[in-house]
């Protein structure tokens, strides 16, 4: 019996903070001795009337610290270390607000050195995840679309024998949201898309420039609007430089016109995508995913480091979050204000773009992925002929390289947009030209097709020819 | 005060100013409070606290990075399994919770969470079920009950908007779940059972097991406009005889899960994509000029399972294994086999510009569709090769077209394997218009049969026949 009361003793009694107590009177119900009861005052802090404890005969069972769903609710300690609440100094109680933890470093990629090696022959979209595999890239995630699988395929291969990560996602959706898991892990991650996949990834591309998250989206592009057909198509510009989900979203979005592009940019991807911690897109399109052709490889690989804002799982970071909700107006405001400046970041240091005969040219083809090949043979064309023609091929369709366009603007007499969409780059670049406040704009012509038909060389040497012959 | 997985001071929460750095922002009597409790205690209890991830949800849940001291992520709505598994393959030695309400989980996250505990590989899912969407404003969830009334279901569920979803049931028939029950918060007989299940839902995640579920019945005196006590009632009286407590599975599963770190090594990087150190032989004496001076176009056509794909890419690599550049795209029908199968290819000095090939120097024709389609768009003085055992009467061209007809499914059948009709027709591309010596062609191929060594006399052979059926008609 003595034994039992000094056990009793010596076990950890509740206290309440009062402001902390919300009232809802779990604890009351959770107690076998009835030592708790709904207090009668309210609370000037919380507003709230919080319980009162009774610890005459508490024999500190804990039931009432197991019920309280606020964590410091109720609080424990030994009946004659038991402080007074009245009394108690909340800050020194509590402690310092940060805890002590390693604060969280860098730890940086590194550069491995590769022996020259004999160019690849291969396709578009295994271009893109070899180019993939060099930057680091050891998880992909992925749902299967036409005309994109073939990239996913070779990951799918691949990756096993590399101790990397290929997951089959159950949707796209979810592909975006496994890519979220893993970029907020810090870890380069990817996956290849056709356009429906890619407009139901779009939430999530949202979520993750919202959460500063980096992730590569490889969106071989096809015929729409809906399911269209597989054919190549340009019609996600929009998607990608305007219509990146909800919200004040932008992301470097670059357009490859060859295999070799395909690797070379998607290796950058990642180095854009971790630089501003930020998606990256590449648009390719239908044929250019499919395309076979000489691939030269580079001379270095990288073996990818981790981030210090990573949510690794591991003691460095785990005082780090990874989220997109700002409950706050103003926290939110200047969310979005750190955003367009990476933003205005990204406009002044990545703007990229081909010229091609552009020096002297008097007309200007614009056009970007597999329709710019065909224009640079009508470019060529053109110019055997005598015709001053030139190619304009942005290789960032956002940023538009307005930059690189700018200067050529004083001799060109016509540009003309060609492009196998409804005028979406004609759109960048009219809306690029409008805020650059560009003086003796050019005139804005096109040629279009759609659904899978792409521009040929001999019509856009047909439209150049068209307005020759008239002003002749 | 001891130590706690709680932060201590709830910084995220409102910058913790005033009371909110101490409190959580639920209303009184949540249940959301204690089932946080019950994690923070076993994660501490396990010594996870450092390799812990939380996936806070969308849902009145969405602040639990609030509070738990452990690596946080937010995940978008539904999304926390998909966002889980990209934590926990990111590293495997993380210990990943997704913790979610009936709204995320049994409605628009459904396919997340059926495919990720059928994945099975391990996470600690903590599934918070109180038959209502607390943080929209108390509407109905996939769990509300039958005649509950909600905002969007003011008249009372009835059949037309759905019957309660019971997860731990579904979850448990799928086979990656290792772990699955059900408890309650509502006496502290189902706390305790509570704070067990959460611990052991942790436990099998640590051991490597498999996917782990713990539903919880949670109160929601807020929105089902009931006291705090009478919630706890609601819960044991209404929820418990639709969504019986228990352990729905328990499996003795063998810790299986293990993840090598990723290679980096570069040697095997480049193995695996097949690069290759040394170039291969150069035959060729230079451009096939002949043909066109910087950039000559050709067409294969066909029907699907043809070979054209395979023929064009022979080409290309043929091509650039000389030093030239040479593209090839392909065009397929809907179907894998029987369908139109078109290749356009390239082969240029320098560069190629562009890469379609609307008019050809050359096309090889398959069938007589291909023929018709495409044999008028071929360059003055180009060549046609068409299969002559099943084009019988080829269609009049431009007269300074050549013309080539060569059987070349008969000679492939005389060879016993109708699949080499296409290596036949690069024969015939050879020595109609020799654009590269038959060694470039012939390497290209043996290189492309690198791993089926024993094809490799087959399509020389083939390659043969279709140069002789070339010269024998040509005197070449």
């Amino acid at each position: 019996m003595e034994q039992t009361q000094a056990k009793t003793r010596e076990r950890p009694k509740p206290f309440v903070l009062p402001e902390y107590c919300k009232g809802c009177g779990r604890c009351i119900e959770a107690c076998p001795k009835h030592c708790i009861q709904l207090g009668t005052e309210i609370n000037p802090e919380s507003g709230l009337v919080p319980i009162i404890i009774d610890l005459a005969i508490c024999n500190g069972c804990g039931l009432c610290y197991m019920a309280c769903p606020e964590p410091y609710g109720l609080e424990k300690a030994l009946v004659e270390l038991m402080p007074d609440v009245e009394e108690l100094d909340r800050h020194a109680y509590f402690g310092d607000a940060k805890p002590e933890r390693p604060q969280p470093q860098p730890i940086p990629d590194t550069v491995v050195p590769l022996p020259k090696m004999e160019p690849l022959v291969t396709k578009g979209s295994y271009a893109s995840a070899i180019g993939a595999l060099l930057a680091g890239c050891r998880h992909f995630f992925g749902y299967p679309i036409t005309p994109s699988t073939e990239g996913a395929e070779l990951m799918a291969k691949l990756l096993p024998k590399l101790d990397g990560v290929f997951l089959q996602a159950v949707s796209e959706v979810a592909t975006v949201n496994l890519m979220y898991g893993c970029g907020g892990a810090g870890l380069p991650c990817m996956t290849f898309t056709s356009s429906p996949g890619f407009s139901l990834m779009l939430e999530g591309v949202s979520y993750m420039i919202g959460a500063e998250l980096p992730g590569v989206f490889v969106n071989v592009m096809r015929g729409g609007p809906g399911l269209g057909n597989i054919g190549p198509e340009q019609a996600d510009i929009k998607l990608a430089c305007r219509g990146l989900g909800h919200g004040n979203t932008h992301a470097v979005t670059l357009a490859p016109s060859s295999p070799q592009e395909m690797l070379d940019l998607t290796m950058l991807s990642f180095e854009l995508t971790f630089k501003y911690r930020n998606p990256v897109i590449i648009l390719a399109d239908g044929y250019l995913g499919q395309m076979t052709g000489r691939v030269t490889l580079p001379d270095h690989m990288i073996k990818p480091g981790i981030p210090e804002w990573a949510v690794y799982g591991d003691e460095m970071h785990r005082g780090n979050l990874i989220c997109s909700i700002q409950l706050s107006e103003p926290d939110l405001e200047l969310h979005n204000l750190h955003l367009n400046k990476k933003y205005q970041q990204m406009i002044a240091n990545e703007q990229r773009a081909d010229l091609y005969y552009c020096e002297d040219a008097e007309i200007l083809i614009v056009a970007a992925n597999t329709p710019s090949r065909m224009a640079k043979g009508a470019v060529q064309q053109l110019r055997e002929q005598g015709v001053r023609a030139g190619l304009f091929r942005p290789v960032t369709l956002w940023p538009f390289p307005v930059d690189y366009l700018r200067p050529l603007l004083n001799q060109v007499e016509r540009i003309i947009v060609v492009e196998a969409s409804n005028g979406q780059l004609e759109d960048e670049l009219r809306l690029a030209l409008s805020h650059a406040e560009a003086p003796n704009l050019p005139r804005i012509e096109h040629v279009r097709h759609f659904g899978g038909v792409l521009p040929q060389q001999q019509e856009i040497i047909d439209k150049v020819a068209s307005r020759e012959m008239l002003m002749a | 005060m001891s130590d706690s997985v709680f932060y201590k001071t709830f910084d995220r929460h409102a910058h913790g100013q005033g009371l909110k750095g101490h409190a959580t922002h639920y209303c009184p009597g949540c249940g959301h409070g204690l089932v946080h409790k019950f994690l923070a205690e076993a994660i501490d209890e396990l010594g996870i606290q450092n390799r812990t991830v939380a996936i806070s949800p969308v849902g009145c849940s969405v602040f639990m990075y609030y509070y738990l001291d452990v690596g946080n992520t937010q995940a978008a709505h539904g999304r926390a399994p998909a966002v889980a598994i990209g934590h926990k393959v990111a590293n495997p030695e993380s210990i990943v919770i997704s913790y979610q309400g009936d709204g995320d989980l049994a409605s628009i996250g459904l396919a997340e969470i059926v495919s990720a505990a059928q994945l099975g590989i391990p996470l600690s899912v903590v599934f918070v079920n109180n038959a209502i969407y607390g943080m929209t404003g108390g509407q109905m969830a996939p769990t509300t009950l039958m005649e509950m009334k909600t905002s969007t279901s003011p008249w009372g569920r009835d059949r037309l908007t759905g019957q309660p979803m019971k997860m731990a049931e579904l979850i448990a028939q799928l086979d990656g779940s290792v772990y699955v029950e059900r408890v309650a918060l509502y006496d502290a007989k189902q706390r305790t059972r509570a704070k067990k299940a959460i611990r052991k839902a942790l436990q099998m995640q640590v051991e490597n097991r498999g996917f782990a579920f713990v539903e919880v019945l949670s109160e929601c005196p807020t929105h089902l406009k009931l006291t705090p006590q009478e919630a706890e009632n609601w819960v044991r009286d209404q929820m418990v005889p639709i969504f019986p407590l228990g352990v729905k599975k328990e499996l003795e599963a063998e810790p299986w899960f293990h993840m090598n770190k990723p290679n980096f090594d570069p040697q095997t990087l480049l193995q695996q994509i097949e690069a290759a150190a040394e170039a291969s032989e150069r035959f060729s004496p230079g451009f096939p000029a002949h043909l066109h001076p910087e950039d000559i176009s050709l067409k294969l056509a066909g029907s699907g399972g043809d070979g054209a794909q395979t023929a064009a890419m022979l080409i290309t690599r043929a091509a650039i294994n000389e030093g030239f550049d040479s593209t090839h795209i392909p065009s397929y029908g809907p179907e894998s086999r029987g369908g139109t199968s078109y290749a356009d290819v390239h082969v240029a000095k320098t560069e190629v510009l562009s890469p379609a090939s609307p008019n050809p120097h050359v096309l090889i024709a398959f069938n007589a569709p291909s023929l018709a389609k495409f044999g008028p768009a071929v360059q003055r003085g180009g060549a046609v090769i068409y299969d002559s055992s099943v084009i019988s009467e080829p269609p009049k061209l431009d007269a300074s077209v050549k013309m080539y007809g060569v059987p070349f499914t008969q000679i492939a059948l005389d060879l016993g394997k109708l699949l080499v009709k296409n290596i036949v027709a690069l024969g015939a591309l050879q020595a109609a218009t020799n654009i590269f010596p038959a060694e470039t062609f012939l390497t290209a191929i043996r290189s492309a049969l690198a791993h089926k060594c024993s094809l490799i006399p087959l399509n020389e052979e083939a390659f043969k026949w279709g140069q002789k059926a070339v010269t024998d008609v040509n005197g070449r």
